[in-house]
């Protein structure tokens, strides 16, 4: 049998998950040809709000790639449009003169943003949101700051300036009705919603009408009818999409305000199929995902030969793809005879949930502020479900359905095998538990890979994991992916990603924007976030001292009787009969009573009280010496041997060299501490194949060594690479010590850090000169604002609190 | 052994304790944390860890607990009371914030 032809115009998402069903139900019954004006691959067009705001990139929401159309056999021509489909013929034209002869045809061609045609619409700086150019264009505009207007506060509009301002603009939406997203919402929701994004210091004008927008070669500003001016140096316009449906209608196929289609998803003529947002059905046109999906999967059946797939609509909800925002709507929530409605309302936690019934069944539903239960309602809505028996608590959701007991799994329990679960997918409780089971699957990535469920805009990944734990009982770990402590689901890799992204420059705002479930963290989680944002934002974030470990806070290590140790910093193992001078008088006049040779070199004055700690402090100062950071994650201390001075062995000036590191790398805080050694000769006296980062010098130069470990562990390090000259080493490891503040998770030492991202990883990160370099400055800008002595601050005056003690007056002393 | 039904003393002022923070009240009979939420209540309990003796002033403060920096024992600041599977009392003073001043109720130091 020879295979049939199928041509395909567009390679939108719609199209992509007809080609998914098609390959896995109908093998082998077509060679597919696709014809695509944009020069890519299939992409996940939802995703786009995500790339904007930073959190993802585009190769991020890529759904096939190159070798996905090879595997297949597709035929893609990219940057190849259209302009004729001659159906005598069965062929279609493009407009380089290619043709593609078909048995099926299938059109989706998609949508286009509706430009208002008001004056200046043409003007460079304005621009739609619908494609990855659009995004990349906002990105490059976003560099140079300014004011960003974006016109319509609809669900892309409002995606559209959150992530502007995220990007750093300052951004004003520009709607023509009294309230926000009034198709999606209700009035009072849609208050809420203005406020919520106001408070994130986005400009909102309502029942503002566009006039035209002013520039001379570029955009500058935007009128309103009212005479309101609005500077502007990027439009974006977000007013809705209109079907693309000239090319069906040339070649004289039915077309209303889409492609109209029957339940088979066939056109007027039943060789040629239209899928998504150009398709009409029963007098709906759809622009979000999850219809395009079941109308994806009918198009699949019928094209392989199961002519009863049919399409019979879609219910549709919303839910808005900004961080920290929870809205739900579905269905229709307008008031009317035979309509009553249930409102719940919690000002002070920002909770508004209103329900439209109709005999007893909920036709509408609108959340805000909690949406935990929206798929359970949207459910009853689909179902057309009687809720007599429990309309008194029905607002307060399915934990109270029965009369049973609030358990955060009785929602997802009480769903019926049927109910959707990830509505971008289309995929259903049953059929997510049964793969769960027949698969052996323990973790969310799983469920994504073998479901598709939450695999699309995320927000069932709670369900999901629900669901998880429902099926497997305790034998789901949600660890699997690491909360970095009970006060947020939330992983260090993500923690660290949206701080950069989302630029937050305080704990308050990382709590804040990251939706930390405690008021103010936890002793695990507030010295990571600080380490992130001292970090991240060098020079600019002040140290939160609250949340450093005490060691830290007062620099100088608590022992077990609750006095303190000091050990100096020592350079490269190097001293002086001056520094030692100065250590021995310390410990006669402070009486301190122990004196210690420490593994790293140095000297350690155990026992010391901590009113005495700043005169302790002062006094090595006096002779030169500052802190040897024995108490910090961040570098403590270099270790070398003698080297070629006076070695008969050393080959290279190991001490010299350990002293230029320990003078390069000290003050930097890290995830956790940082150890070096610098051998002079392979017999490695300084002990250096066990430490953070090693240096063994040999006759032509010099091996550096890291991920070594001999603590709890212990762990010979991995070579990195030899070099010939000590600038090269300084450079190299400036480099791998700014990669591993920038990307382990905190309190992973770099061996651990090491084992997750790839030794070989960072191999090739650090062998690329640009690269390195890269980190290696930002390493050396860092160290400006990090190098001073902490103790000298305290002699001077910081922190004074932490040294003294209060007092009672004499009188107010307890009497016996 | 009767007396007055409380001892309450000014010990300093609500500034001189850094929020999510605490200092130290020395007196004869031992040291006293006063401690000082984000939220600007006050608390004060003796300055040992039921668990090993450890100074809980110098712990991380979050919400109403206190992390002891010896070995992570978290005590509620309320009750001195250890949270979670961990056992152990630490002993409290009543304390309050009287126009801007820390106030403790030192009765049970006097013995």
């Amino acid at each position: 049998m020879s295979r049939k032809k199928l041509v395909i115009i567009g390679n939108g998402m719609a199209p992509g998950r007809v080609l998914d069903h098609l390959f896995e139900t109908a093998p082998g019954h077509y060679d597919v040809t696709i014809f695509n004006a944009e020069p890519r691959v299939n992409y996940d067009r939802i995703m786009l709000s995500p790339v904007l705001s930073g959190e993802k990139s585009y190769e991020d929401i890529i759904i096939h790639d190159d070798a996905w159309y090879h595997r297949h056999g597709v035929t893609l021509h990219r940057g190849k449009r259209v302009n004729e489909i001659d159906r005598d013929n069965k062929r279609v034209i493009a407009d380089d003169g290619t043709t593609a002869t078909y048995d099926q045809l299938l059109i989706a061609t998609g949508s286009s943003p509706f430009i208002i045609p008001v004056p200046g619409h043409d003007l460079p700086g304005v621009l739609a949101y619908r494609d990855i150019d659009d995004v990349e264009a906002m990105l490059a505009a976003s560099k140079t700051g300014g004011r960003a207007v974006v016109i319509g506060g609809g669900l892309l509009g409002l995606e559209v300036a959150a992530g502007l301002k995220q990007q750093g603009m300052e951004v004003t939406v520009i709607h023509l009705a009294p309230t926000l997203m009034e198709r999606q919402l209700d009035e009072p929701a849609g208050h809420l919603l203005k406020r919520e994004i106001e408070r994130r210091g986005i400009e909102v004008h309502v029942e503002a009408n566009t006039k035209e927008i002013l520039g001379t070669d570029h955009v500058e500003s935007v009128k309103l009818e009212d005479g309101t001016e609005i500077e502007a140096s990027l439009v974006c316009m977000a007013v809705g999409i209109r079907p693309n449906v000239q090319l069906a209608k040339d070649a004289g196929l039915e077309i209303e305000r889409g492609i109209v289609v029957g339940d088979d998803m066939r056109t007027s003529d039943p060789d040629i199929f239209a899928v998504g947002e150009c398709a009409q059905h029963r007098g709906q046109c759809y622009g979000l995902v999850a219809p395009l999906y079941a109308m994806a999967k009918v198009v699949a059946g019928q094209l392989g030969d199961d002519r009863d797939a049919h399409y019979s609509g879609s219910q549709v909800s919303t839910k808005l793809k900004v961080t920290g925002v929870d809205l739900f709507s579905a269905g229709d929530f307008q008031n009317g005879e035979g309509r009553e409605e249930v409102v719940l309302r919690d000002a002070a936690k920002g909770i508004y949930k209103r329900l439209v019934l109709e005999e007893n069944r909920v036709i509408g539903a609108v959340f805000y502020g909690d949406t935990a239960d929206s798929a359970w309602f949207f459910q009853h809505i689909k179902d057309g479900t009687d809720v007599e028996d429990y309309r008194d608590t029905l607002i307060f959701g399915p934990a109270y359905a029965n009369g049973g007991a609030v358990d955060p799994m009785a929602a997802v329990a009480a769903l019926p095998g049927d109910a959707e679960i990830c509505g971008c997918n289309g995929v259903c409780k049953s059929r997510i538990q049964e793969t769960i089971t027949s698969e052996g699957l323990t973790t969310l990535d799983d469920v994504r890979a073998h479901t598709k469920a939450s695999a699309s805009c995320g927000s069932c990944t709670g369900l999901v994991e629900q669901l998880l734990a429902l099926t497997l009982g305790d034998a789901f770990d949600p660890n699997a992916k690491k909360p970095v402590c009970p006060c947020t689901d939330l992983g260090h890799d993500e923690v660290r990603r949206l701080i950069v992204a989302g630029e937050l420059k305080t704990i308050t705002d990382v709590m804040q924007q990251l939706e930390w479930k405690t008021s103010c963290g936890c002793a695990k989680c507030r010295p990571a976030i600080n380490y992130y944002l001292v970090c991240a934002w060098p020079g600019e974030y002040r140290d939160d001292g609250q949340s450093r470990f005490i060691n830290e806070r007062v620099h100088a290590n608590i022992q077990k009787d609750g006095t303190y140790s000091v050990v100096p910093r020592m350079w490269g193992g190097m001293t002086s009969p001056n520094e030692l001078r100065a250590i021995a008088d310390v410990a006669d006049k402070y009486d301190i009573p122990t004196v210690k040779v420490t593994g790293g070199q140095r000297i350690d004055l155990l026992g010391v009280k901590k009113e005495d700690l700043r005169e302790v402090w002062g006094d090595l100062n006096q002779a030169g010496l500052v802190s040897g950071h024995a108490y910090a994650k961040g570098l403590r201390t270099v270790k070398t041997c003698v080297g070629q001075e006076w070695c008969r062995f050393g080959t290279q000036d190991s001490t010299g060299l350990g002293i230029k590191l320990e003078r390069f790398l000290w003050g930097a805080w890290s995830p956790h501490k940082i150890k070096l050694g610098v051998s002079g000769c392979p017999r490695n006296c300084a002990e250096a194949t066990c430490k953070d980062i090693g240096v063994v010098c040999v006759d032509s130069g010099y091996e550096i060594h890291f991920a070594g470990a001999a603590g709890m562990h212990v762990k010979g390090t991995e070579k990195l690479c030899t070099l010939e000259t000590e600038a090269e080493v300084i450079e190299y490891i400036g480099g791998l010590v700014q990669m591993y503040r920038e990307q382990a998770w905190y309190l992973d030492r770099i061996y651990k850090w090491a084992d997750k991202v790839g030794i070989e990883h960072i191999r090739e990160t650090l062998e690329d000169p640009a690269q390195r370099k890269a980190y290696c400055d930002r390493f050396v800008y860092s160290q400006q604002f990090m190098q001073e002595d902490p103790w000298a601050q305290r002699v001077a005056g910081k922190d004074a609190h932490e040294f003294e003690p209060l007092t009672l007056n004499r009188q107010m002393e307890p009497a016996e | 052994m009767s007396g007055p039904e409380t001892f309450w003393v000014e010990v300093c002022s609500l500034d001189d304790i850094p929020a999510r923070g605490s200092r130290i009240l020395k007196t004869e009979a031992g040291c006293i944390a006063v401690f000082r939420t984000a939220s600007d209540e006050v608390y004060a309990l003796d300055d040992r860890c039921p668990h090993m003796d450890g100074p809980l002033s110098q712990g991380i403060v979050h919400g109403h607990t206190v992390t002891c920096p010896l070995h992570s024992l978290v005590l509620d600041l309320k009750t001195g009371a250890a949270c979670g599977p961990d056992e152990g009392q630490a002993i409290t003073y009543p304390a309050k914030v009287l126009d801007g001043r820390v106030n403790l109720d030192l009765k049970k130091l006097r013995r």
